[in-house]
């Protein structure tokens, strides 16, 4: 498996550095609440195409910083765009470009399927022909025909996930935020969902995934790991390990994470 | 009993923390007392009247002086057309009209018999009567004025006492009522949100495993409500006493017994829908909107029950509230002991115990 | 535009997928509808009365079979003593006591007048002083018709001056009542109810929906698509204002049929202010909800306030009878002005001049509160 995932990752890192323009880039990105820091000055950028994995023990402060890109919230010192446009002045464009997946599901439970499809591509713009055309391929690339009346509430806890991702990019946006999307799932699952992330990038959807399981930082093409609200790491993950002479990228994270003041949330 | 304590002390916290809810709840009541002992009154005050004076004679303009003179009339224009008073009435800003006919003073002179016409809207019939009682009322002691050389042989003279409310204190019936409203209304959302709460969100199913009865877990529930209606009933108590000049004349560790008779009562109500509701949002819509109506209803202290269908009456025996008024009416205000409220008592005991029992068997079930 | 089609079609499917939200929105009402104003009556009937005949003359017997015919007394007891009657009282089996003493005609006739006993359960108020009045009423004419058979009307000479009588004069009154004259109490209420529900299902339940996004977190993925404010606000309104239309339309045709009230004022001019209503009603139910974290906070203040509205808006006591800070809080809430114009088309018939200043404060209300909701709601923290 190993071997493979890390193939395919060396391969979509080419394409990326053939298309041009930055998906993401942050300079000194903070947010403060009070006298707590939740995010300190962190800068980065994410390649137009790119995996790339945001990693960080609960409560670093991954999805603080997420959201801040995503247009849900306020930076509160720093720069940032998103697409190209400001994440102060140009919240509703970037909004039009990205797609996203939160942690807690949120896809409704009392619509169907067909349903959801309908509301969440409509309403970014898709034509009831382009709904109709992509609705259809959505659900016979999960393999949902029969299900897709159904309610999605009776789903179980993976088919949501899968649902959730591809519900957010059907609009085939430039980027896709992805907020612990694999949590609570078995392998097997997880392993399609990356399948289904893969899929995507091939198509050229950026793809920023935070996560706090470190096997799958080995399926993006660089991550960054945050530490009390600052990026402590970034690069690739074949990278990492040798610089902290790690066999796995669990072990990076261990040497990086261990003095980390913030308890887990 | 140790373990107990710790669910108990546990369901405090989580009511104490949201200091919203906590605002309203004591809110709640303190509002309701202001409203319906100072606001809410069925007294006529200022009522406005205009006046058709065809006449425009000694007699109709010493009617009109003592008109203006009470404090229940306001008197509009004195001297308006039919038409434009009719038009008054229409746009609303005239409840009442008097009608003078030419000549008031003359026909009183010389036929000793006089007619006025007096004008109500009846959309409100209530008020239009109470005006029109009043208006009678007005022109009768002018009438007696000029009748009072003349003596009326063979009169009957009724005196009347008003028992209990000597000064008509319009609070005195509502206050009971209010207490019956509140803590109805509170408690019963209050329980019965908290446990659909805890089922919701799947916290109940660990407090199920933990080594502890159920029947515990659902009391540790209702104790601290039991607590803060308790307390609601004391502020509301203290506020009719001192605001609104409400007696206590009986017994008052009596009332207090009861009104935790029918606190519990109404926990178990709480208790009884978080059982058969599933949702938040249902359990308290169904508390809240469902029960507020029939019980501002069929308690009978905004209206009263005799005046209701019978089926209705019916109705309205279901509801505890109706039993505690009863109660509280008898101890508070008339005075009296348990001699005379036992079968209320009983009542209200008989439907705690069949609430109890039906909502912790359905609970059982549930867990099976 | 599109997009608020898309989102008017996932409302509109999870409200009616509500399985236990659907009879409180539709059925509930009607209940209440059918159920409350045979209960709203401040008409006082069936005054339960003890009498105490301690004379037992041929005149106390028809003083008091008077007083059973009268239509408004229901005799309850026929006590031996005044401490029985009240005994009565107590056990609320009596609402007032008429004691007629012993030797009553024969003091009537010899001494010219004659004292009564009466004792009123006056704990409310209004029951206690309109039994007492009824009673006094049927006593005054019972008073009459005694005097004129066994006295002869005397003719007197007038004096010319006209300021000392010997005759009495009675001056007569004709009263009228205008716009219900068969005084029915439940054509004052009907209208009224009819508000109070269409108040309930608008301002509570429009204020449960947001939040309940907010709870279960579908708000997030909603803030984080270009769906603009102004739609989703719209969004959630717009069903809600399409059922209370419904049942506002249900309660007019139950009130023809169950309780014979014919509007008599103009139909489009009432629908009119009702939707202005409505939007002012569901603005403040959205602005509840974007104040408040969790359904339960929601609903509670929801009520606090509808409470409070209900209350103060007349329907159950006139607005004018309130003291002046009162009214002034009874001016600043939504509902009164609906209560009021309500009650003169129906009733009165009111053309929409008479009733235009009701209107624009409504409308008022109604951009006000949207607006605050609007500002309020952010899609960014």
């Amino acid at each position: 498996m190993n071997s493979e995932t890390t193939g395919k990752a060396i391969e979509t890192t080419s394409k990326a550095s053939e298309t041009t323009g930055k998906a993401i880039v942050c300079k000194d990105l903070s947010k403060q609440f009070g006298d707590f820091i939740a995010v300190d000055k962190i800068s980065f950028e994410v390649n137009s195409g790119e995996i790339y994995g945001f990693l960080g023990a609960n409560g670093a402060g991954k999805t603080t910083a997420m959201r801040m890109l995503c247009g849900l919230s306020y930076p509160t010192g720093g720069e940032a765009t998103v697409a190209g446009f400001n994440v102060y002045k140009q919240q509703e464009s970037i909004k039009k470009n990205i797609g996203y997946m939160s942690q807690k599901f949120s896809l409704y439970e009392n619509l169907s399927i067909k349903e959801n499809i309908e509301f969440y591509g409509g309403v970014y713009g898709l034509t009831d022909q382009q709904l109709q055309q992509k609705g259809d391929e959505l659900i016979a690339r999960l393999g949902l025909e029969k299900e897709a009346k159904k309610m999605v509430g009776g789903l179980p806890l993976g088919w949501k996930q899968k649902l959730a991702f591809s519900v957010a990019i059907i609009h085939q946006p430039k980027i896709v935020f992805l907020d612990e999307p694999t949590g609570g799932v078995d392998p097997v699952t997880r392993r399609q969902f990356w399948d289904l992330i893969y899929e995507a990038s091939d198509k050229g959807i950026t793809v920023f995934v935070t996560t706090h399981y470190m096997d799958e930082a080995e399926y993006c093409n660089r991550i960054s790991i945050m530490v009390d609200g600052r990026i402590d790491a970034l690069d690739t993950p074949a990278n990492l390990k040798k610089q902290y002479s790690a066999r796995t990228m669990n072990e990076v994270f261990y040497a990086l994470a261990r003095g980390a003041k913030r308890a887990a949330d | 009993m140790k373990q107990f304590l710790v669910f108990v002390r546990k369901e405090f916290y989580h009511v104490f923390r949201d200091r919203r809810t906590l605002l309203i709840l004591f809110g709640l009541p303190i509002v309701q007392i202001l409203l319906f002992g100072f606001a809410l009154t069925t007294e006529i005050k200022n009522a406005k009247i205009v006046v058709v004076d065809y006449a425009r004679d000694v007699a109709s303009q010493q009617i009109i002086t003592r008109i203006a003179a009470s404090s229940y009339f306001s008197i509009g224009q004195s001297a308006m057309t039919y038409e434009e008073m009719y038009k008054s009435f229409r746009e609303g800003k005239v409840k009442c009209a008097l009608v003078f006919p030419a000549n008031f003073n003359n026909d009183l002179l010389h036929s000793n018999k006089a007619q006025v016409q007096i004008i109500a809207d009846a959309s409100d019939p209530n008020t239009a009567r109470t005006l029109t009682n009043y208006l009678t009322a007005i022109i009768g002691s002018y009438q007696d004025q000029l009748n009072a050389t003349v003596t009326i042989p063979y009169r009957i003279l009724p005196e009347t006492r008003m028992l209990y409310n000597p000064e008509m204190n319009g609070s005195m019936n509502f206050i009971p009522g209010v207490i019956a409203l509140v803590l109805m209304i509170v408690c019963t959302t209050l329980t019965s949100v908290s446990i659909v709460k805890e089922k919701e969100m799947g916290t109940m199913e660990v407090l199920l495993v933990s080594p502890f009865k159920p029947l515990y877990v659902i009391l540790s529930k209702a104790v601290p409500y039991l607590a803060l209606s308790l307390i609601n009933f004391i502020i509301i108590l203290l506020m009719g006493v001192f605001l609104l000049h409400v007696p206590i004349r009986g017994n008052i560790f009596l009332l207090f017994a009861e009104s935790t008779l029918f606190i519990i009562s109404c926990l178990s109500f709480g208790l009884l829908i978080s059982g058969l509701t599933n949702s938040q949002q249902t359990a308290m819509l169904v508390s809240m909107m469902g029960m507020m109506l029939p019980t501002i209803l069929f308690t009978g202290f905004l209206f009263p029950l005799e005046n209701m269908p019978v089926p209705l009456q019916v109705i309205a025996n279901i509801i505890p509230s109706k039993w505690y008024y009863s109660i509280v009416k008898a101890i508070m205000l008339k005075g009296l002991g348990f001699a005379y409220v036992w079968k209320e008592t009983l009542i209200l005991i008989g439907m705690t115990a069949i609430l109890l029992t039906i909502s912790l068997k359905r609970f059982k079930i549930r867990l099976q | 535009m599109r997009t608020l089609k898309f989102l008017l079609r996932k409302e509109f499917r999870q409200i009616f997928r509500n399985k236990a939200l659907l009879p409180i929105l539709f059925i509930l009402p009607m209940i209440q509808l059918l159920i409350m104003p045979l209960a709203a009556n401040f008409d006082v009937k069936y005054i339960s009365i003890a009498i105490v005949d301690k004379d037992h003359s041929t005149t106390s017997q028809q003083l008091i079979s008077k007083i059973g015919s009268s239509g408004y007394f229901h005799i309850t007891h026929f006590s031996s003593s005044y401490d029985q009657a009240l005994h009565s009282i107590e056990k609320e089996e009596a609402d007032i006591i008429l004691e007629i003493p012993a030797g009553f005609e024969r003091n009537l006739v010899k001494e010219g007048s004659q004292k009564l006993f009466l004792a009123a359960d006056a704990i409310n108020g209004i029951k206690g002083g309109l039994g007492s009045s009824y009673l006094t009423s049927v006593l005054a004419d019972f008073n009459n018709e005694w005097r004129i058979r066994w006295v002869q009307p005397q003719k007197f000479n007038e004096p010319a001056d006209g300021s000392s009588r010997s005759a009495p004069v009675t001056i007569g009154i004709d009263p009228v009542n205008w716009f219900n004259p068969h005084m029915d109490y439940q054509f004052f209420m009907v209208p009224g109810i009819l508000v109070i529900l269409v108040t309930m299902v608008g301002g509570f339940i429009a204020a449960l929906n947001i939040v309940k996004e907010k709870e279960i977190g579908t708000i997030e993925q909603i803030n984080v698509t270009p769906i603009k404010k102004w739609e989703f606000i719209a969004g959630k309104l717009i069903p809600f204002w399409i059922i209370g239309m419904f049942d506002f339309t249900i309660g007019l045709v139950i009130a023809r049929f169950v309780y014979g009230i014919i509007p008599v004022g103009n139909l489009g001019i009432l629908y009119l202010f009702l939707s202005v209503y409505l939007v002012a009603l569901l603005g403040f139910g959205l602005l509840i909800s974007t104040y408040s974290d969790n359904q339960v906070q929601a609903m509670f203040v929801a009520f606090f306030f509808i409470m409070i509205f209900i209350l103060m808006s007349g329907l159950f006591t006139s607005v004018d009878n309130m003291p002046t800070w009162a009214r002034v809080i009874s001016r600043l809430t939504p509902v009164t002005y609906f209560i009021e114009v309500m009650r003169m088309i129906v009733l009165k018939g009111s053309g929409f001049h008479d009733i235009q200043n009701q209107f624009f404060i409504e409308a008022a209300f109604a951009i006000v509160l949207n607006g605050w909701a609007i500002l309020n709601y952010r899609k960014t923290a």
